[in-house]
């Protein structure tokens, strides 16, 4: 295929769409599907028969539009106009103002500064194509960027973009991309491997899912361009099998980029072969450790292992290996299409580019969100979340979940990239932000998720599996009223073993939310300790035990 | 049960066990295989049974010591049977700080049951997830397989008296 026949494609699935003179977007994402979105769409393909307007209107299903808690979400285009808690009864009046004044009661505007502060890269076609046509991502530029990559580039050429263009590792450490990349490319082997990491185990996160399930092909994408440029032929996903409906769309995905050519044997027609296959995680949050992911592909215990070796010397059978989170690979083809020195120029001096935040908690518009890294933790809350629910007071956000930190309101006008976040002991992580008000208290929050660190430490390595069952306690003894004043100075101590002298990431991070809830609420830690009160009157005190 | 009804069991049987052979032929009966067959077990049986355990562990030439650790590792298998009806509470960080705690403790009390158990006459299973990637609508709980948002201690009371009393 050339570039011109893949262009062709593109171009006609445009005209076909084009063609219509009202397109209505029901979005098909998994937040808007458990809102019954499924039947809105059936509802109102149903009325557009009815009414005999098949040539007129068209009605497809789109990925995430962002705003999850309003869901179901549909957009009229070309008109622009969102609509939100749409329901199937609603069908009949949304055709009925095609054209017209819009339909009041379903009217979205109010949260434009949420649309409007956002810059899209990642999800530029979330929300715009059709998750299962492959033909709707071409249209919008898609494979462009790996025939690019095949017929005009070097592999060396390809790292060269993509470590021009800044772009650190979106899985939470933010490790250079093009220093991973070039590792693995230097590695001498006959067989080497791509891994997509989308086993999303932060509690709290959905941005992977999102990804995959409104623009699976960006990822395949991306995956393939590593694939030349690091030399590999074969790649996995490694997805959540509590993720059903991403496994569904990146299957047919693979599917369809196979017919197509731009994904198995000889590429665009060229030497270049790169097969894909998914692989199902089976709910273990330690297998986001990349070593742990890969004993799980190989069919074991997710346990990690020591690195050095790293994967990209010694991974997946002994293989070199280049693992990447799914956001990380879907910056990929907008890169090498526009370039290294374009994405450098968005975010801010050490981070570039955006990130996708998913936004949760107690703040008005829960949903998906991506804006330039530098972006201020007040314009994330305030802006584009349109604030706290209710009229309570904002009190702190928790960013990278249970590896991650409490940042307090203090920090509101903190840039939000990978060193400040380290400044303020908290991580970029995936991506997860929580945001919280006073009616949560901190001490329980830290309970919550050294619990979790405990019931996911897969046990190899005393500290983390000793440790976090020991801090556990320690949390749960002040939560019920029975803290000693010491108790403080022995979790400090804690979790500075545990940090300091477990194996791999899980271990090493799983204190970070209770130190960082020490270091901003150590009053919250006193009054439950000292005059056995919750300060937030979450926790049910019982000082008599 | 007749003749005729044994039958249709022993031929659903069979295709239930296709779905398994066929994963393991697909990946060459390579131990890489494991976590995928586990997989395809669960889907078609609905848990993982001793039995099937030590199939797997012989198709895919594998020590039953290492199958077991491998499916009593991973969160997602079980090796107990469901029961007729599964409620899921989410305790992922957005439904946990929207007060799905207090929503689990309400099903606990009205049910009689702990989560990873199943009521006495079947019918329930109560279980508890870290998170289903729908955090914008916290809280969620899941019945069926269905994803319920922005639930309520009465609503869940109200979907799981509904799944108790349901005779059929």
């Amino acid at each position: 295929m050339t570039i011109e026949e893949l262009q062709d494609i593109g171009k006609i699935e445009k005209e076909k769409q084009e063609g219509f003179k009202y397109r209505i977007h029901v979005c098909v994402a998994a937040g808007c599907l458990s809102s019954q979105s499924g039947l809105v769409k059936e509802a109102l393909e149903k009325e557009v028969a009815r009414r005999g307007l098949e040539s007129w209107a068209l009605v497809k299903g789109v990925g995430c539009l962002g705003l999850c808690t309003a869901g179901p979400m549909v957009a009229i285009e070309p008109d622009g106009l969102l609509y939100q808690g749409v329901s199937v009864s609603d069908a009949s009046d949304i055709l009925e103002a095609l054209g017209g004044p819009p339909v009041n009661r379903l009217d979205c505007s109010a949260h434009l500064p949420f649309f409007a502060r956002q810059r899209k890269i990642v999800l530029e076609n979330c929300g715009h194509i059709d998750p299962e046509s492959i033909e709707d991502y071409v249209a919008e530029g898609g494979y462009e960027g790996l025939y690019n990559a095949l017929r005009t580039m070097t592999p060396a050429g390809v790292i060269e973009q993509i470590t021009k263009s800044g772009l650190r590792g979106r899985g939470g450490a933010g490790f250079p991309t093009g220093l991973k990349w070039t590792a693995v490319s230097k590695t001498k082997s006959n067989v080497k491997f791509v891994i997509c990491n989308a086993d999303e185990g932060d509690p709290g996160a959905f941005m992977d899912r999102s990804v995959l399930e409104s623009d699976p092909h960006r990822v395949l994408e991306g995956m393939a361009i590593a694939g030349l440029a690091v030399g590999a032929n074969y790649g996995f996903v490694y997805v959540r099998a509590e993720y059903p409906l991403a496994v569904k769309r990146i299957r047919t995905a693979i599917a369809r980029a196979e017919r197509l050519g731009v994904l198995g044997r000889n590429i665009f027609n060229t030497t270049f072969s790169f097969d894909v296959t998914v692989r199902l995680g089976a709910g273990a949050f330690v297998c986001g450790e990349e070593t742990a992911l890969i004993a799980s592909i190989e069919g074991r215990r997710g346990s990690p292992r020591p690195r050095p070796p790293f994967p990209s010397e010694l991974g997946l059978w002994g293989y070199p290996t280049l693992i990447n989170n799914v956001e990380t690979f879907a910056n990929v083809p907008p890169i090498i299409r526009k370039g290294g020195a374009w994405f450098a120029s968005i975010g801010t001096e050490k981070s570039k580019g955006t990130k996708v935040f998913a936004l949760a908690g107690r703040v008005n518009n829960t949903g998906l969100i991506e804006a330039p890294m530098g972006t201020t933790l007040r314009e994330i809350v305030f802006d584009i979340g349109g604030g706290v629910t209710g009229d309570r007071k904002f009190k702190a956000i928790l960013t990278g979940g249970p590896s991650g930190g409490c940042i307090p309101a203090q920090f509101l006008d903190m840039s939000m990239d990978y060193e400040s976040l380290a400044q303020v002991g908290a991580i970029m992580g995936s991506g997860g932000l929580i945001v919280m008000d006073d009616s949560s208290c901190m001490v329980d929050v830290a309970k919550f998720f050294i619990e979790f660190c405990m019931s996911e430490s897969c046990g190899k390595c005393v500290p983390c599996r000793v440790g976090t069952v020991q801090i556990y306690n320690l949390l749960k003894r002040i939560t019920e009223g029975g803290g000693k004043p010491s108790d403080i100075e022995l979790l400090e101590e804690l979790c500075d073993l545990v940090k300091n002298t477990s194996l791999c990431g899980l271990g090493q991070t799983a204190p970070n939310p209770v130190l960082s809830t020490m270091r901003y609420f150590m009053d919250e830690y006193k009054a439950h300790i000292e005059d056995k009160v919750c300060p937030a009157g979450t926790c049910h005190m019982n000082p008599t035990e | 049960m007749d003749e005729k009804e044994v039958d249709r069991i022993k031929v659903n049987e069979d295709r239930r066990w296709r779905l398994v052979n066929r994963t393991m032929r697909l990946h060459g009966h390579q131990p890489d295989a494991l976590i995928e067959t586990l997989h395809a077990v669960q889907e078609s049986f609905g848990f993982l049974d001793i039995d099937s355990l030590k199939y797997v562990a012989e198709s895919l030439r594998l020590p039953l010591s290492l199958v077991y650790g491998v499916a009593t590792f991973y969160h997602f298998f079980t090796l107990k049977p469901p029961g007729e009806h599964t409620c899921v509470v989410c305790l992922g960080t957005a439904c946990y700080i929207a007060g799905s705690s207090n929503i689990l403790k309400t099903v606990e009390e009205q049910t009689g049951i702990k989560p990873g158990e199943t009521t006495p006459d079947r019918k329930l299973s109560l279980l508890t997830a870290r998170c289903m990637g729908s955090c914008g609508l916290a809280p969620v709980v899941v019945f069926d397989g269905e994803v319920h948002g922005k639930m309520s201690s009465a609503s869940v009371l109200e979907n799981v008296g509904r799944l108790l009393n349901h005779d059929d």
